[in-house]
Order: C-alpha cells, then sequence, then structure tokens
C-alpha cells in the first residue's frame, strides 16, 4: 500500500466500539487515502480489540464506485480471517442501482439497511442467515 | 431557472484529491441542470471511474463539462482527456472484466452502462479521449449523438 502524501486527508472516520462489535461510520465523498488508510485501521483495531463483528454504515455515502466497493469487500475480507463477521448498513438505494449497473454486485458482502438491523444480525442466533433484516416495504 | 455558470467548466486530474473535486463538480452541475437523485449518482459514478482511469491509466488529464440543451430537456457532457500512452485494443478494454495496470475499477464497460451516450477516442502514444453524456430526462434518444 503506497502512503500518497500529495494531498490532505479529506475528514476522519469515527471508528465506534460497542461491546462486541465496531462501528464504522462513513460520510460524503471519502478521499481514496482515507478509505486506503480505513482499510488498514480497522484490520489493526479488529486484531487489537478481538470484537467479534464489524457494522460499516455507509448510509452517508451518496456514490460507491468501483475502488470504494473494493476497499469495501477487502475489508469484510480481512475481517473475516481475523474472525470477525461484517455487515455494511444503510446503502442508499441510488448507490445500490448504480452498482448493480456498473456491474459490481459484492456477493461476498453482507448487508443490512440500517445500523440497528446489522447489529441485530450479528448479536443474532441464526449466523448463516444471509438476510438484510425485515424490508420495510415488503407485506 | 440556473444558467450554464456553474455547469460549464475544466478541473485538471492529476492526483486523487482531484478525484473528489471531479465528483463534487459533476454532482452539483448535474444538480443544476435537474438530474434525479439516481441519474444523478449514476453520473457521478461514471464520472468517478472515467477520471481514475486517466489518472492511472492515462497519467493525469483533465475533465471538461459542457451543459446541453435539446428542447426542453437538459443534458450534461463529460470529456475526459489524457495524453497517455492510448487504449491498444479498444474492443477489448470495452468489455466486462478487462482490466489493465493495478486492476481499478471496472474500466470503460461498466461507466458505459451509467450513461445515456459514449465515446472513446484513443491513438497509442497520443492519448485518449473518453465522452459521456446524460440527460436529465430518462426518454430513450439515439445513442452516439453528440
Amino acid at each position: 500500500m503506497n502512503h500518497d502524501l500529495s494531498g490532505p486527508v479529506t475528514g476522519h472516520v469515527p471508528v465506534l466500539r460497542l461491546g462486541d462489535v465496531l462501528l464504522v461510520t462513513l460520510q460524503g465523498d471519502l478521499h481514496d487515502s482515507t478509505a486506503q488508510q480505513l482499510q488498514q485501521d480497522i484490520g489493526e483495531t479488529v486484531a487489537g480489540t478481538g470484537v467479534s463483528g464489524l457494522v460499516i454504515d455507509i448510509s452517508g455515502v451518496e456514490m460507491v464506485d468501483s475502488f470504494l466497493g473494493r476497499v469495501l469487500a477487502e475489508i469484510a475480507a480481512r475481517a473475516s480471517l481475523l474472525a470477525a463477521r461484517t455487515v455494511v448498513a444503510g446503502m442508499r438505494p441510488a448507490v445500490a442501482i448504480t452498482l448493480v449497473e456498473l456491474g459490481l454486485t459484492l456477493p461476498g458482502l453482507r448487508t443490512a439497511l440500517s445500523t440497528e438491523v446489522a447489529m441485530d444480525l450479528l448479536a443474532g442466533s441464526d449466523p448463516a442467515s444471509r438476510s438484510g433484516g425485515p424490508r420495510q416495504e415488503s407485506r | 431557472m440556473e444558467t450554464a455558470a456553474g455547469v460549464d467548466a475544466c478541473l485538471p486530474i492529476r492526483s486523487d484529491m482531484d478525484l473528489v473535486w471531479v465528483r463534487q463538480h459533476v454532482r452539483q452541475a448535474a444538480g443544476l441542470l435537474g438530474f434525479g437523485l439516481v441519474e444523478q449518482t449514476k453520473l457521478v459514478t461514471a464520472a468517478s471511474e472515467l477520471a481514475r482511469n486517466t489518472l492511472v491509466h492515462g497519467g493525469g488529464g483533465r475533465m471538461e463539462t459542457a451543459g446541453l440543451t435539446n428542447g426542453h430537456t437538459r443534458g450534461l457532457r463529460l470529456t475526459f482527456s489524457d495524453e497517455g500512452p492510448g487504449i491498444p485494443d479498444l474492443e477489448r478494454a470495452l468489455g466486462d472484466g478487462y482490466t489493465s495496470g493495478d486492476g481499478l475499477g471496472m474500466g470503460l464497460g461498466g461507466a458505459r452502462r451509467l450513461v445515456h451516450e459514449f465515446a472513446v477516442d484513443s491513438t497509442p502514444g497520443v492519448g485518449t479521449k473518453v465522452t459521456v453524456v446524460s440527460w436529465a430526462d430518462r426518454s430513450p434518444r439515439p445513442r452516439g449523438e453528440f
């Protein structure tokens, strides 16, 4: 991983520990190097704290391109090797539509419609479930 | 009604910081032209992919944006150009799964699906120019017409 010092790192990414779960909240437009730094930080934090779950809240993210999509997938893959399960929470519908048309469906990524559902999913009794939680509009 | 001010611009693509400005400008311009949220998100994502291509494969370049009018419909044209090595095999580059270099990006094929009109002009050793157009109104119109 190269350390690009050419530009300022835009914004900080807060990483909160809630019991056995790390909660990472992404906001706005992420600089590439911020995303790469986050990837590294999360790996170290997961290993250091021994948490069993990781929730990445992207409800404040207006765009996920193939670079950020790949970063999310790699964070989940690393966490998995470090014995933590990852749930990406709150993806906006416009972002999901765009990712599919782009051809990036991220099949390995577990998702939930909100952080709350993601936390339930990680605490839940059915770890094999790939369900993202109940959808509001389902009837 | 907004005028073209705030829409027409030329932005450098020299670092990953510039990618942030490119995305912000495209989002803002698409918003001014009345793009819906989904079309706006698609165009911003396409711009991000193409600008990263310009940076990674073209060695840097620029994006020019221009507001368009077709009857009552307004659109946005984005032109990404670089003086890089060019794309040796365009057919392959437009196919799915094609990557070169460090494998970032879904390539041109992914970006093409996110916009209404798409054209590439690439000459080996001279450079590459990718032009895309999206319209605020989703009604179908002939492709390849700029």
